[in-house]
């Protein structure tokens, strides 16, 4: 009990000291690698806790930092200009869609909304048709793909390939000031862990139990007079919420939104944080997925070509010999060391 | 009027190319629920086999189809039998765990390769085209229509009339029963998989005709197999015709109406309010083993 | 209980116990700044391409190119007296990652400047770090134009070095109809934004304009839209491997060279290998630069990369330009006698060398270079035949604003 208290202060006091200790360049990094970590909460909630493998959480990522990313560039803009890409694009007039986006209150209930509405719709369809398993996961997966299409072909609204970039300012912070940095640093950080916070919560809440009975026994929560359809829903827009709060955050911090971080693959990539970290452990997620993060650019900085290997490689060694994640194997490892004092309950194996 | 008449072809042979890539998931997705990512690596292996063979004798792209079918077939026996019959149950990771597998494969085929598309020469035979009544019927379509009928033919024969395939079947439907009337499961299921893998091998080999052909190839396929498969419903053979079918000419015509990008989205959207209505796609199968 | 569902709550925090002080800890140890971009004996020059995902295939040529400029100016006794390192970073074909390794650059490595970047994506993703950085960027590719960045030096084409005078050869050839087909991004639109304004103003008639998605392959029903339509020529702006796609379903629909030439922008040497010549031989090509151009500086370029390479390797454009990036900016340093970036920007301005592709001389006003046009025919062995050059170099103007039918478009 002691031990876990005097880590999480570990941890804590750490994050804290980062932007003491590191450059700017490795801050930067880091703020990157907690964007990261915020996804994985949701993820770990949907796909650990409610067995929604959702492949395209990209998506919501996109959609919580094109909205942020829309109100930082009008900011730039002024009152009268027009963003820099619409200017090379050829668009003369302000479309309709982007003027509420001048407003800070309209951008940032965007950045929360807009990723919920679109999952809510999407869930709603799609878990009230009892759509589940591979099924699910395929679609959201070809929801990546449409998504990416439709963006990039509408190059006058949304920057195109190239995405939005160059952001200078964010809610008065200097982005180019190693404080600014370090403050938006700071910001992400604490989002990370008013996450993780409001997951555990939910976790331990009676919706947490309901969802993990969702997730083992849809048929039987549904005899029981439960709506899983509801359960599921509503559990996949508060995924998607948190991932466009990460989204939001990832563009003043790496200075760039475009459809290439939206894909199919970077959904995929956003995964294997938490495959590695551990599914079923919200903390374990986040570990993994700021521990893979911090891999691949370790290993793009050296030996660029490896990446592929070693990611792919990661994820089979870990789905082979440890499903739940090194959370899993810390837990075994725990197990085993307690059960010589207790008398051990037989675990129960876990159909994903 | 005659551009309109032009897309008929074309969407058959669209239809015909997401046949060709999707039969060998209806084997693998749909009669064993392995959701196989690294399908499209399969297809890339079938398309690097035409690369090396070439040169070799004058048939030497004929020769790829079969060639293809056992390399491919046996790339797809060594990934069950190493690791994906230790994840039977499990579809969600069996999808993580095989598109790990499929950017091994993506990076292999760089290094061996080279990052560069390589150049796969048609067979003078399948250059060119022809006019029917003002239609244009260029040959190398013409040839993966076929190729796909053919395809279609083999696995509804060997489904329906081998004993082979009545094993398969009876497997699928349930796998309990079928261990307990003497069926060897595990045999049938590895043999199911080298099946699967092996029509990727050979859809490869056809695509060298229509597209490039280097390490990315899989992933432009793989996500059009999917949908097939879903839209035409788990384990269907006919399910997977038709939803080719109706996917090739959907996207012939709303790309033909409108463009490329919005055609990829319109699709995607008629899948989903099609899903609404039939959740299990078109036909559903009436298995027990299956979720 | 299920263990890993609700796990006791030390466990969760045991984990980050765990991983979390290890990770702090590794990321906490910085490395130590190597010092200015010039120290000691050496210079260090920051090369930043993909050499991973899919912009690889054309990336890595590049980075080849430019290194071998970089060996071969060692060996002529370095830069100021001071042998150039270079540090390879990886793109990843990612436009943030491309942001991000180009800060790691300016700010671990401390170079002196980078070449770097392919896709318009990159350059726009670099962009604000090379100005905030006040850092300089080489960037090597030909483009859309539209943009003087104070801190890029732009080796490639811009339009009026390229799409421009591939206009001017149609129009002198009496193609009087043209049906755009590109790529879904920046470089494809805003070229064909410029084709239009071009077309309509010289009387030439624009039968369609199509776009696909990068990475797209099915291309029977554009093939059949160009057919219905009956053009003169086709402009092809698509990248990568669509082209391989496009290409060898544009040979079955019977619309030949001879009939319908397609004019390709993003067509070069490489790309031809993977298309296979026999589908792409006797279309067009736009370039300033073939492997077959006939330069002294050009035998010895090819020569010397087919020496360190592979003899069956072949050069292309956008190599020449990322191989004249390093010379260029190598005169530009030997003129101002530092590598401070200011002062090379001054000195920069006017400098000339003789490259492969004949005189280029940097413009000192927008950064970019003047560069010869040059059409050329693709051939059956692969290799490309110059038909068509402009008369010497062409002063680049990346807003188009000597042209008087460009006038609404910048």
């Amino acid at each position: 009990m002691t031990l876990g208290r005097i880590s999480l202060v570990v941890c804590i006091v750490l994050l804290a000291l980062a932007p003491l200790t590191l450059s700017p360049f490795r801050l930067g990094l880091l703020a990157k690698y907690v964007c990261f970590a915020i996804v994985a909460v949701g993820i770990a909630l949907a796909w650990g806790q409610g067995g929604m493998l959702t492949l395209g959480q990209g998506v919501f990522f996109g959609l919580g930092g094109y909205a942020m990313a829309m109100y930082l560039k009008l900011k730039e803009a002024g009152s009268a200009g027009l963003p820099d890409f619409m200017v090379w694009s050829g668009v003369e007039e302000l479309p309709a869609l982007w003027k509420p986006f001048g407003n800070p209150v309209f951008a940032l209930a965007a950045v929360v909304l807009l990723p919920g509405l679109v999952a809510f719709l999407l869930g709603l369809l799609v878990f009230r048709q009892r759509v589940r398993g591979a099924y699910f996961a395929i679609l959201s997966q070809a929801l990546a793909a449409a998504f990416v299409i439709l963006l990039v072909g509408q190059q006058g609204l949304t920057g195109g390939t190239n995405g939005m970039t160059n952001f200078s300012q964010f809610f008065g912070l200097d982005l180019t000031d190693p404080n600014g940095q370090r403050a938006v640093y700071a910001i992400a950080a604490v989002v990370l862990g008013v996450t993780f916070l409001v997951a555990k919560l939910l976790v331990r809440s009676r919706f947490g139990r309901l969802l993990v009975a969702v997730r083992d026994g849809e048929d039987r929560v549904r005899f029981l007079g439960y709506d899983p359809a509801v359960v599921k829903t509503i559990t996949f827009t508060i995924s998607a919420v948190m991932a466009g709060l990460a989204g939001a955050l990832f563009v003043p911090i790496v200075g760039i939104i475009s459809p290439a971080l939206l894909g199919i693959v970077p959904s995929l990539e956003l995964l294997v944080g938490v495959a590695v970290g551990g599914r079923f452990v919200l903390a374990g997620a986040i570990a993994g997925a700021i521990a893979v993060n911090y891999a691949k650019t370790l290993f793009s900085e050296d030996f660029a070509e490896g990446w592929l290997y070693l990611q792919g490689g990661l994820f089979v060694l870990v789905l082979v010999f440890a499903p739940k994640g090194l959370a899993g194997i810390v837990e075994s490892v725990r197990y085993r060391l307690s059960s010589r004092k207790r008398a051990p309950s037989t675990p129960v194996e876990v159909a994903a | 009027m005659g551009a309109l008449a032009n897309q008929l072809p074309i969407g058959l042979s669209i239809a015909a190319v997401l046949l060709l890539i999707a039969l060998g998931l209806t084997f693998t997705f749909g009669q064993m629920g392995v959701i196989n990512m690294a399908h499209g690596e399969f297809i890339m292996a079938g398309a690097y086999t035409a690369y090396l063979l070439q040169g070799f004798t004058s048939q030497s792209f004929l020769i790829a189809l079969p060639v293809a079918f056992v390399v491919a077939g046996l790339m797809g026996l060594l990934l069950e039998w190493s690791l994906i019959r230790r994840f039977y149950g499990r579809p969600l990771d069996t999808l993580l765990l095989t598109w790990g597998v499929s950017l091994v494969l993506q990076q292999l085929a760089r290094d061996i390769f080279g990052a560069p598309n390589v150049q796969v020469t048609a067979p003078g035979w399948l250059v060119g085209g022809v006019d029917v009544l003002g239609v244009r019927l260029p040959y190398n379509r013409m040839f993966i229509v076929v190729l796909a009928v053919l395809c279609v033919v083999g696995v509804w024969v060997y489904l329906t009339r081998l004993p082979a395939g009545r094993r398969m079947r009876a497997v699928v439907q349930n796998r309990e029963l079928a261990g307990y009337s003497g069926i060897a499961t595990g045999r049938v299921d590895r043999f199911t998989f080298l099946l699967g893998s092996g029509l990727a091998g050979v859809a490869g080999v056809a695509l060298t005709l229509v597209g490039p052909v280097g390490p990315s190839l899989g992933t432009f396929y793989i996500v059009d197999a999917f949908l097939v498969v879903v839209a035409g419903g788990l384990g269907q053979l006919r399910g997977a015709v038709l939803a080719a079918l109706a996917l090739g000419f959907l996207n012939g015509y709303l790309e033909f109406w409108t463009d490329a990008s919005l055609a990829k989205v319109l699709v995607f959207v008629v899948i989903i309010a099609f899903l609404q209505v039939r959740p299990q796609g078109m036909f559903v199968l009436k298995g027990r083993t299956l979720v | 209980m299920r263990p890993g569902t609700l796990s006791p709550r030390t466990l969760k925090r045991g984990l980050i116990a765990l991983l979390l002080p290890a990770l702090l800890a590794t990321a906490c140890v910085d490395e130590p700044g190597a010092g200015a971009g010039a120290s000691g004996d050496d210079i260090k020059v920051g090369i930043l391409h993909s050499l991973s995902g899919t912009m690889a295939i054309s990336e890595v040529t590049v980075r080849d190119a430019e290194l071998l400029a970089i060996e071969e100016i060692n060996a002529k006794g370095g830069v100021l007296g001071k042998k150039l390192v270079p540090v390879t970073e990886d793109g990843a074909s990612d436009w943030p990652t491309f942001a991000e390794k180009a800060q790691k650059l300016i700010s671990q490595d401390k170079v002196a400047t980078v070449f770097g970047g392919w896709t318009s994506a990159s350059r726009k993703a670099m962009l604000p770090v090379f100005e905030r950085n006040k850092a300089l960027l080489w960037y090597p590719v030909q483009y859309e134009g539209l943009e003087s960045s104070p801190y890029i030096f732009y080796t490639g084409a811009t339009t009026n070095q390229q799409i421009v005078p591939a206009l001017d050869y149609l129009a002198a050839q009496g193609k009087k109809k043209m049906f755009l087909v590109g790529s879904d991004y920046v470089f494809p639109r805003t070229a064909n934004k410029i084709i239009k304004a071009y077309a309509a103003a010289k009387g030439i008639e624009v039968l369609g304009e199509e776009y696909t998605p990068l990475g797209h392959t099915e291309y029977s029903t554009l093939v059949n839209k160009i057919a219905d339509a009956k053009p003169d020529a086709v402009f092809n702006t698509l990248n990568g491997d669509s082209n391989v796609a496009f290409f060898k379903q544009l040979r079955g629909s019977g619309i030949t060279p001879q009939t319908t030439p397609v004019v390709s922008v993003s067509v070069a040497e490489e790309e031809v290998k993977g298309i296979g010549p026999e589908n792409v031989a006797g279309h067009l090509v736009a370039w300033n630069y073939y492997q077959t151009t006939t330069t002294p500086a050009n035998d010895a370029f090819v020569k010397a990369f087919k020496a360190k390479y592979g003899a069956d390797k072949v050069t292309s454009d956008p190599m020449e330009a990322g191989y004249n990036a390093v010379y260029l900016w190598a005169a530009a340093v030997a003129k101002a006698g530092t590598v401070e970036v200011e002062a090379v920007k001054k000195a920069a301005g006017g400098i000339s060398i003789e490259a492969p592709e004949g005189t280029t001389t940097i413009d000192g006003e927008n950064q970019h270079v003047a560069k010869t046009a040059r059409i050329g025919l693709v051939q059956a062995d692969g290799q490309i035949k110059e038909v068509w050059s402009s008369p010497g170099p062409i002063k680049p103007d990346p807003y188009l604003k000597s042209y008087d039918w460009a006038s609404g478009l910048s």
